[in-house]
């Protein structure tokens, strides 16, 4: 830079001003052409809105068929092997290489002699057989009410998992896809736990029995509530309806209906001993409508007290009439 | 004619448009009301509303094709924008003369020199900018801050609720009735001080603040016509700073991102023959840097980078979404919507019944001048038959319905009317539920058919021992709408006895009350 009045001054040559105009045009090419493709690409309304997709998740094992099993007892890894052994041993489910999927019932953060959860000797008893059959891994998982974390410790179910080998998969927000049930009112565009499925090849549900004051009861169909994200709770306006779309959402291998103690009042968050009543017995089935219609006997009931069960029999998603599977019964002695 | 004539005459043509524009944001069929005026269309010209929701949706929303034009002038001209175009920068101009012109010379020249505060407004660029960029939701949406400095939501801003709105309380002939807004004060007053700076400084907005201005100086300063000045011929009297709008030294070396093309320098200069304008380089130099320094760029990114993170943290759009907050009909999703709303304010302007107002600071400082509903102001809540917001939208904040997509009629039936929040009925208030008095106001004004309030009955014996028939209102989330009329009509004057609040609104599925296929 020359000081005020010094020095040559620059003449404007032809070529500069052609290259500043090269330049300034070639700039409003650009912004042009940038302008253009980015013409309503997202056009208001949108963002996220991801298309939904099928959340069904099939893992029965059609060549087993419908088997049930009711062993009776207070030792629930016992009577867990015996009534495994009576649907034709769980080799007949679970197969070297297996990855398995356990959804237990992990709702509250209150410990497992509440009855409220899964019991942990059940969940520790199932993922040994599972990894003793071969399976090449077991997850643990469910979306619960209380604080994640808390209800897999406190429960017991966290470290039960752990010391039988299994892993613990606690939901984050990223976990759910939306997903429309085909032939569903309620599951539309609705997240439903994705993440930890990817490479699952078979899921076992596992349940306590319990009474519920809005569907009447909670056992292995409900469970699978825990599979729901979102603001679910707006499914109580219609419990039976979403209880019926999660049997039409979930075909396990198998599910494990444990009655040793069933929850009798306050269902399905209890939080008394004084809640709970021995019923020793424990159920293995395929058919998640032939085990709730049992479990309900349990409670005192029959499935014709349960609405979604009924409808659930009536659109053929499993039997209410379990006895008509012919259940292997399996008495305690006989271990 | 003087080119500073033409630049006048500009000058005031644009700011008279302008004006114009902001008054006949009115609904209505009359000349002097909408009835297709482009009311938006310096929204529309403005490159930083463009590019804020370009960065921050991925997308150019079509009404923002028109800043193209803008940048193309720019690219060729300089910030012709600044000295002809921008009414805020015309109001400045005015004033920053108005303050000056009696001044002593040598304080003119001298308030008219490069300051290296001017480097702020890119600083402030680089901020608004950074924290347009990083994506904050699942998709590629950040935080849209730019409307709070940008001259032209500024100004639409302030005219359309502080200026007009002044004026229509002392002629009530505006808009044919009163209109309050609140916090209006505060968008007034910042208005205000704005324009009082140009006593200090003249165009201090301009020349530190506009982030605007700092976009088109980086995007014009390689322009192929440009001013210049030959030293030989200079005496150095100093006279082409005396009315410099932008303080760039014409002189030289010029600043050519500062330069507002206001032309005074070469109609001031006595000589005529040093200062030119024309298709090649200054020949007393140029400076094309924007003379922020690394640090201060880094700096500044940094910090715009922090914004959009820190004002989520807050937890406003997620679960704890603020439920007073009703946005307008056709609104999208919060997240989006923050990143398209630039804080313009017409919609709140063109709103025919007042009842859409400017945000304040109560749902957090990201939603500040954003439009939400206040059913307790103007004289009806959201007409049912009215989709004026979402048509003045320059962004796709508020998407443009059609009547039959607000109803759910015709195609839109099977999703059912857009609703915007539900109403609630607080019994403790309640004249028929809580004070044994007949009143259902709220009944009888529901726009929905079939009405979204029913009515149920009870007889009531009263402490003197009459008995009176009361008809008690219930609300029908599966039809209501979340207009406001019926909070607006309550007699409860103080707090209403029936309230909407934005549960329930179709624009976020996770507000639902009801399950999906009740509204259907």
């Amino acid at each position: 830079m020359n000081p005020p009045g010094t020095g040559p001054e620059p003449v404007a040559t032809r070529r500069e001003f052609f290259l500043r105009g090269l330049r300034a045009g070639a700039a409003v090419a650009a912004t042009g052409g940038l302008a253009a493709w980015l013409w309503n690409r997202h056009p208001p309304g949108d963002f996220g809105r991801a298309q939904a997709s099928d959340p069904r998740k099939d893992f029965s094992v059609r060549s087993a068929g419908p088997r049930i099993a009711i062993a009776t007892g207070r030792d629930r890894a016992a009577m867990l092997r015996r009534a495994l052994a009576a649907v034709g041993g769980i080799e007949r489910f679970i197969a070297r290489g297996d990855r398995v999927m356990l959804k237990v019932n992990a709702a509250f953060a209150t410990p497992a002699i509440l009855g409220a959860t899964t019991h942990p000797d059940l969940v520790a008893e199932l993922a040994r057989l599972c990894r003793a059959a071969g399976a090449e891994s077991v997850i643990v998982t469910d979306n619960p009410i209380n604080a994640p974390e808390s209800c897999f410790e406190l429960t017991g179910i966290g470290a039960a998992a752990r010391a039988a080998g299994a892993d613990v998969f606690v939901p984050r927000p990223g976990s759910f896809r939306a997903g429309t049930l085909p032939g569903g009112r309620l599951i539309r565009d609705w997240p439903v736990l994705e993440e930890p499925f990817a490479g699952i090849t078979k899921l076992i549900g596992v349940a306590p029995v319990k009474g519920h004051q809005r569907a009447g009861a909670s056992m292995t169909i409900k469970n699978w509530y825990g599979l729901l994200g979102g603001r679910r709770n707006q499914f109580h306006q219609d419990i039976d309806g979403i209880i019926v779309e999660l049997a039409m959402l979930v075909r396990p291998t198998l599910v494990v209906l444990d009655g040793t103690d069933s929850m009798m009042t306050n269902g399905p968050t209890g939080g008394s001993l004084a809640d709970l009543k021995a019923t020793n017995t424990l159920i293995v089935t395929t058919d998640p409508v032939a085990a709730d219609a049992c479990g309900a006997t349990l409670l005192g009931k029959s499935f014709r007290d349960l609405p979604y069960l009924v409808r659930a029999g009536e659109l053929g998603l499993g039997t209410t009439d379990f006895e008509s599977l012919h259940p292997a019964r399996v008495p305690a002695q006989a271990s | 004619m003087r080119i500073t004539t033409a630049r006048r005459i500009a000058q005031a043509f644009f700011f008279a448009l302008f004006v114009w524009l902001c008054v006949v944001a009115t609904v209505g069929t009359r000349l002097w009301q909408w009835r297709g005026w482009p009311i938006r269309w310096f929204l529309e010209l403005d490159p930083l509303v463009a590019i804020g929701t370009a960065l921050t949706t991925r997308s150019l929303f079509p009404a923002l094709f028109w800043a193209l034009a803008t940048i193309a002038l720019t690219i060729l001209l300089g910030r012709v924008f600044c000295g002809w175009v921008c009414p805020l920068g015309s109001i400045h101009h005015f004033v920053g003369w108005l303050a000056w012109r009696s001044r002593p010379l040598k304080r003119r020249i001298e308030g008219n020199r490069y300051h290296r505060a001017q480097a702020v407004k890119y600083c402030l660029l680089a901020a608004l900018l950074a924290a347009a960029v990083l994506p904050v939701g699942r998709m590629m949406l950040a935080s849209l801050q730019t409307g709070l400095l940008d001259p032209i939501p500024l100004v639409n801003r302030s005219f359309n609720l502080a200026v007009l709105s002044i004026a229509d309380l002392a002629t009530g002939k505006w808009t044919g009735a009163g209109r309050f807004y609140s916090g209006a004060g505060l968008v007034g007053a910042v208005f205000l001080a704005l324009v009082l700076l140009n006593v200090a400084v003249p165009r201090f907005y301009c020349r530190f603040i506009c982030p605007l201005g700092a976009l088109l100086g980086i995007i014009g300063r390689g322009a192929p016509w440009a001013i210049g000045a030959r030293r030989a011929k200079c005496t150095e009297c100093g006279v082409c700073d005396l009315n410099c709008e932008g303080a760039c030294n014409p002189m030289g070396p010029i600043r050519l991102s500062e330069c507002l093309m206001c032309m005074n320098c070469m109609d001031d200069c006595p000589s005529g023959e040093p200062i030119g304008y024309g298709p090649r380089p200054s020949p007393s130099g140029e400076i094309t840097s924007p003379g922020m320094s690394r640090r201060e760029f880094v700096v500044s990114v940094a910090a715009g980078l922090a914004v959009a993170p820190l004002a989520r943290l807050g937890g406003a759009t997620a679960g704890d979404w603020p439920a007073g907050m009703i946005r307008p009909p056709g609104a999208v999703a919060e997240e989006e919507f923050l990143a398209r709303c630039v804080k313009c304010s017409e919609c709140v302007r063109v709103c025919p019944t007042n009842v859409l107002q400017p945000a304040g600071l109560s749902w957090g400082w990201e939603a500040l001048w954003t439009p939400a509903l206040n059913n307790r102001i103007g004289t009806s809540g959201c007409q049912a038959n009215c989709i004026a917001c979402g048509h003045a939208c320059p962004t796709g904040a508020i998407r443009p319905l059609t009547l039959d997509e607000k109803l759910g009629r015709g195609d839109f039936e099977p999703a059912g009317p857009i609703r915007i929040g539900l109403a609630y009925v607080d019994r403790g208030r309640c004249l028929p539920w809580a004070m044994e008095r007949p009143c259902i106001v709220c009944e009888e004004t529901c726009p929905v058919s079939p009405k979204a309030i029913h009515l149920e009955e009870a007889e009531q014996t009263t402490r003197e021992g009459a008995t009176v028939r009361l008809q008690r209102p219930v609300v029908d989330p599966a039809r209501c709408t979340g207009c406001g009329v019926c909070e607006h009509e309550c007699p409860m004057s103080g707090l209403r006895a029936i309230r909407v609040t934005a549960d329930n609104e179709t624009r976020d599925r996770s507000h639902a009350v009801l399950l999906h296929h009740e509204h259907q």
